[in-house]
């Protein structure tokens, strides 16, 4: 554990000191993209790759974090801080109520009944006139001599690098959560009923109560990276927060990366993002999917090698020149 | 030696337990009690009723009719994972091995139900490693074991919890003469430990040296209970298993 600690302490440094190095817009922005999604992973990887419970609709969760703190900016003028936290619980809670019922349901079952909870919800917000409906919120922009302290209460920055790292402190928040819950209690019970919900029954876990802890975690830490995101691009609509679209990414970067570990989603999101946004500026909209039809390509060639992603070709390679080093170290000590 | 029991109160009680599947009967107005640190086995022939007994009195399967009381209290009804809180844990037949997670780790998901600080879970498992013989094993992953070994798993993932009765559903099935012994080594130090024990196992020669009592089903009904003395020359039983046409008794007149 305390090895993990490190590892993932050195990720962080890594992605902190990126942005000092390389100064291209475009590259900062690819890597505000990428801390996003991998968080959006991260939180996707504790609902289905400890709980083993396949959610499809993880944009429902994300635009409702989005939504809450661009309307309460755009409503009230309130500070988009307040609408992180309080779209956080409000994501949590609405995850609670409606995945409760569905945690009888196993297997695909439960996969559709997200998907058509993230449908549902977009087709609420479409024509909900509070929330602007089709329309989408245009979040007002702040004047641009406000001294940086305003702008960080107001969460509007003209560089990008302040958003570098405040998407960086909320991956880093993610994974530590995740690694914290993979080896505690919780994070047990939660792969023992992955992998067999009788089993877990049998040595006294309720299974739908730690469903519900999972699904509500996965949630806050979802809408927190909406709230965010909002922020970022200053424009949300419906079409765009809770599209397929975002789910399927979040589902397909962490099972590239690695389902189930915490380094998944990060490095499933470092190849995804940089492809996508190359092959969005070399082709513009006529390259529209281009980036899911490699990538989709990647998925199949690597998990038809090993299920376990990226993640678990690197623990092969790893365990295969451990073992190599024993043998190694076994023939010293006989020929000694 | 019986009445002396009768007044000593029951640590589970089994009473009139009846389980329909629509019209069929697995389990028919079946009572039984397991005392303190007491070894019962619930012997039969295939399709005896025995397994959905287990599932009904952990809870697995809702009870047609009927109760099952726990240190006086009725625990029918209740979920599983109530009843396992309450002390009452069980293996399965098939076993259900976390086959995603290292032997280690199955058996600290079962101690993780006394405590939530994992160091304390991690003592409790060592402990259960040590008495069923896994420590070696510890690192493996579940899913790469033999069925000997799954089956100890299943018993050790069941132990962590700390039960005040364990019911193990045929752990010695498919083990060899050797994996057998060591089982029943297992059952004795588990009572010497003050553990009691509800077993359903098939192998006789098992069954009959460590059990104090014996409950026989067949076809749903309990047709015999007594110690594996008694129960060894019961006619019912004899025929149950046998068939009635090769009764020993049946030859002679």
């Amino acid at each position: 554990m305390v090895k993990d600690k490190k590892k993932l302490l050195i990720i962080i440094l890594i992605i902190a000191v990126l942005p000092l190095v390389i100064k291209s817009r475009t590259v900062l922005n690819a890597l505000v993209l990428l801390l996003i999604y991998a968080t959006l992973g991260e939180a996707w990887n504790i609902i289905t790759g400890f709980a083993g419970q396949t959610s499809f609709g993880h944009a429902a969760f994300f635009g409702i974090g989005a939504y809450t703190s661009a309307i309460l900016f755009f409503r009230y003028a309130i500070s988009p801080w307040f609408g992180l936290i309080l779209g956080g619980i409000i994501a949590a809670l609405v995850a609670g109520i409606v995945s409760f019922p569905f945690f009888k349901i196993r297997g695909h079952y439960f996969a559709i009944a997200t998907l058509a909870i993230a449908e549902i919800v977009k087709q609420i917000f479409v024509s909900w006139d509070y929330v602007e409906g089709a329309t989408g919120v245009s979040i007002p922009i702040i004047p641009r001599d406000s001294s940086f302290f305003t702008r960080l209460i107001n969460l509007q920055f003209n560089e990008r690098l302040p958003w570098v790292y405040l998407t960086l402190i909320l991956f880093a928040l993610a994974i530590f959560a995740a690694s914290y819950l993979e080896n505690s209690k919780v994070g047990f019970y939660l792969k023992a009923i992955r992998e067999s919900p009788e089993a877990s029954e049998a040595i006294g876990i309720n299974p739908r109560k730690y469903k519900l802890i999972a699904m509500m975690t996965s949630a806050f830490i979802a809408a927190l990276a909406g709230s965010l995101y909002a922020q970022y691009i200053l424009y949300i609509d419906p079409f765009m927060m809770f599209s397929l679209d975002i789910s399927m990414k979040i589902v397909l970067l962490t099972v590239l990366g690695g389902i189930g570990s915490v380094y998944g989603p990060i490095i499933g999101a470092a190849i995804f993002i940089p492809l996508s946004e190359f092959t969005r500026i070399q082709l513009g909209g006529s390259g529209t999917g281009i980036d899911l039809m490699i990538y989709g390509l990647l998925i199949v060639v690597i998990t038809s090698y090993q299920p376990k992603g990226v993640i678990g070709i690197i623990e092969t390679v790893r365990n295969r020149r451990n073992k190599n080093n024993d043998g190694g170290e076994g023939k010293g000590e006989a020929a000694s | 030696m019986m009445e002396v029991k009768e007044k000593v109160k029951p640590l589970l009680e089994i009473k009139n337990v009846t389980k329909a599947f629509g019209s069929l009967k697995a389990n028919e107005d079946v009572s039984f009690t397991i005392h303190e640190n007491e070894i019962v086995s619930l012997i039969g022939p295939n399709g005896a009723g025995k397994t959905t007994l287990f599932n009904c009195v952990t809870g697995f399967y809702p009870v047609t009719e009927g109760n099952v009381y726990y240190k006086g209290e009725n625990i029918t009804g209740l979920s599983p994972y109530q009843i396992c809180h309450k002390g009452i844990t069980r293996t399965f037949q098939i076993v259900k091995t976390l086959n995603e997670m290292t032997v280690e780790e199955n058996v600290i998901t079962g101690a993780f139900i006394n405590t939530n600080r994992r160091q304390k879970a991690m003592e409790i498992t060592k402990e259960v490693l040590e008495t069923t013989g896994l420590t070696e094993k510890k690192d493996a992953l579940g899913g790469s074991l033999t069925i000997s070994d799954r089956k100890r798993v299943e018993i050790a993932r069941a132990l962590a919890t700390k039960p005040d009765i364990l019911m193990l559903d045929e752990c010695m099935a498919g083990l060899n003469q050797t994996e057998i012994k060591d089982v029943m080594n297992l059952i004795l130090k588990l009572k010497e430990d003050g553990l009691s024990l509800l077993v359903v196992e098939h192998i006789m020669e098992a069954i009959m040296p460590i059990s104090d009592r014996i409950v026989v089903l067949s076809a749903g009904k309990k047709i015999a209970e007594g110690n594996p003395k008694e129960v060894a020359n019961d006619d019912e039983v004899i025929k149950a298993y046998l068939g009635g046409k090769y009764h020993a008794k049946n030859k002679k007149s």
